[in-house]
């Protein structure tokens, strides 16, 4: 039948993203080669590209925030397959949904003028003896590390939390069920179906780490986009997608617009790796056609 | 009761109240995000924000009429692009599911999904505004259409997987061909679902921002022209928040109001229809 026709084009269009990075980039790769990836000055005026610190920012907020939105996620996901009343469970699945559908672009003024505010609030009153630490370290902004990662966290929660629930799903109901026979608590017998379907759950936090690194426009809108390696959360910092939302209309240069298109094409294999990763462990849990995420 | 249960039964309420806990914490940043757009994005708007073109800098009021119907023929054009390529292709796999290549298109699916946003746009760049040296319309729409296009081909596998197959089994025992019996009666029972598909596709693109800032760009007047760089209410917001102005400030905050209401809008009659869907095939 003809349909399979547009199921190739599906597939040619994967394929035609890498083809055409590729090709936008060769300027830079050829220049640069692998030195682009080591070397940390961004300065398009002197024609010098080194790109280390936007993969810093993107690997550094992309952790910070899975660091915080793991747990959460996990604990949401187990309230509502197992610990909530039958009642419930649809209101909350729609309210985390509800996380998912609100635009970027709105996360993103609303950490413009509210989160970044509190942050920078937050970042003034922390004693002085903790600045000492270099993660504290710097003067307060508001705008930087640390209000990105909150504000990747929020957005991550529900993709990780909606896969780890039908991870859990997927779990056989007697499992649970010999666990509570043989006189377990909840806590032991959750922790048993989450011990089964372990690969699946590695699957959803790995789905909300591509998640993370791929996000644009609310990050930029928050994280300061000032090309640095630093371990410091209150400094403003840049990731790989910020700097080409930021910067690729004024890249007048072709140099300039192929190492940007160069980051866009390393942002692809990333996170085509993170994903592919993330797909198979699912699959290996909940059947391929359901997990629909 | 021995001091080991105790403790047993102590973890696990501890246990518990930390999974209760995180939906709480989560819930949290949801109430904080609604309340400030629906108070903060109120107070801007009213009739003059659909009709009239925006103010310039230092006058208050004006509009996103431009941005409005920009962002409306985005969507129409992205849609235009990715409804046949994701439907045909959710037929077939659901129709070819366990074949090597149903499997390979799926992958294909799910991992299109997971490209970022930002690379589809600068992939657009690439195709179809650097060899024209022009910015525009359907530079956009191709992007928004790309990034539809698994999220429509996965909702039509997952619907038509739901439709009885005795119902296909029908179809071919009274002599239809395959494609028929796909397209005469087994695409017809699952259309409502493949609608709802189609929604849900345009309530995650229409808040789309950055595939558009380097293929749509941004116009400050009004252009329907399709060859033309053109406003979208997404990059105009984005435009009025990273601006020093008050003025424009209240504008973003109404825009990203709108915004919300027209994703909420489609999520809510998604969801609706495929509920009823579901029902209608568990009985």
């Amino acid at each position: 039948m003809g349909t399979g026709l547009f199921g190739l084009v599906l597939v040619l269009l994967v394929a035609a993203i890498g083809v055409e990075l590729f090709r936008q980039s060769f300027l830079s790769i050829q220049k640069f080669g692998f030195s682009f990836w080591r070397t940390d000055v961004w300065d398009p005026v002197a024609g010098q590209f080194g790109a280390l610190p936007f993969i810093w920012g993107t690997l550094y907020s992309a952790i910070l925030a899975l660091a915080i939105a793991t747990p959460i996620a996990l604990g949401i996901s187990v309230f509502i397959s197992e610990l909530a009343p039958n009642r419930v469970k649809p209101v909350l699945v729609f309210l985390t949904e509800l996380l998912a559908a609100i635009p970027s672009i709105v996360y993103g003024l609303w950490g413009i003028f509210v989160l970044v505010p509190a942050v920078r609030w937050f970042e003034t009153s922390i004693p002085q003896s903790m600045k000492a630490l270099p993660f504290f370290a710097g003067p307060p902004f508001g705008l930087g590390m640390l209000a990105a990662a909150l504000i990747l966290a929020v957005m991550v929660i529900p993709f990780t939390s909606s896969v780890a629930r039908e991870v859990l799903k997927s779990v056989p109901v007697a499992q649970r069920e010999g666990a509570y026979a043989l006189g377990a608590t909840r806590f032991e017998a959750i922790s048993a179906a989450l011990y089964y379907a372990r690969t699946g759950i590695v699957g959803a936090v790995l789905l909300g780490f591509g998640r993370a690194l791929g996000e644009t426009m609310a990050v930029t809108m928050v994280i300061g986009n000032s090309p640095k390696v630093s371990l410091s959360l209150f400094a403003p910092q840049h990731t790989m997608a910020a700097v080409i939302a930021n910067e690729f209309s004024e890249a007048s240069d072709p140099l300039y617009l192929n190492a940007l298109i160069e980051i866009g094409l390393v942002l692809f294999v990333i996170t085509l790796i993170v994903n592919s990763l993330s797909r198979l462990l699912i699959w290996s849990v909940v059947p391929a056609a359901e997990s629909a995420a | 009761m021995t001091a080991g249960t105790r403790r047993r039964k102590f973890l696990s309420s501890i246990f518990v109240a930390f999974c209760a806990g995180s939906v709480l914490l989560a819930l949290v940043p949801l109430a904080l995000v609604l309340f400030f757009v629906v108070s903060q994005g109120i107070q801007s708007l009213n009739l003059n924000f659909f009709t009239h073109m925006p103010a310039p800098v230092g006058e208050a009021g004006g509009g996103m009429a431009n941005s409005i119907v920009g962002s409306l023929i985005l969507v129409s054009l992205g849609g235009l692009f990715a409804v046949p390529v994701g439907i045909m292709s959710g037929i077939y796999m659901s129709e070819y599911a366990g074949t090597r290549f149903a499997s390979m298109v799926r992958f294909a699916a799910d991992t299109l999904n997971g490209v970022p946003s930002i690379v589809v746009g600068v992939f657009v760049y690439g195709i179809a505004v650097l060899p024209f040296k022009q910015f525009s319309a359907l530079a956009g729409g191709l992007a928004l259409g790309i990034m539809m296009i698994p999220i429509i081909a996965r909702t039509t596998e997952e619907l038509l997987l739901l439709v009885p197959g005795t119902m296909r089994e029908g179809a071919l025992a009274l002599g239809a061909t395959h494609a028929r019996a796909v397209f005469t009666v087994v695409l017809p029972s699952a259309a409502q679902g493949i609608i709802t598909g189609i929604v849900l596709a345009v309530a995650r693109i229409a808040g789309e921002t950055a595939p558009l800032i380097f293929t749509s760009l941004n116009n400050g007047f009004f252009s329907t022209r399709l060859d033309q760089p053109i406003s979208s209410l997404t990059v105009q917001v984005y435009n009025y928040a990273s601006s020093p102005y008050q003025d424009w400030h209240r504008q973003a905050w109404a825009g990203a109001l709108v915004l919300v209401m027209i994703v909420l809008t489609c999520s809510l009659l998604a969801r609706f229809a495929t509920r009823k869907l579901e029902n209608l095939s568990s009985r």
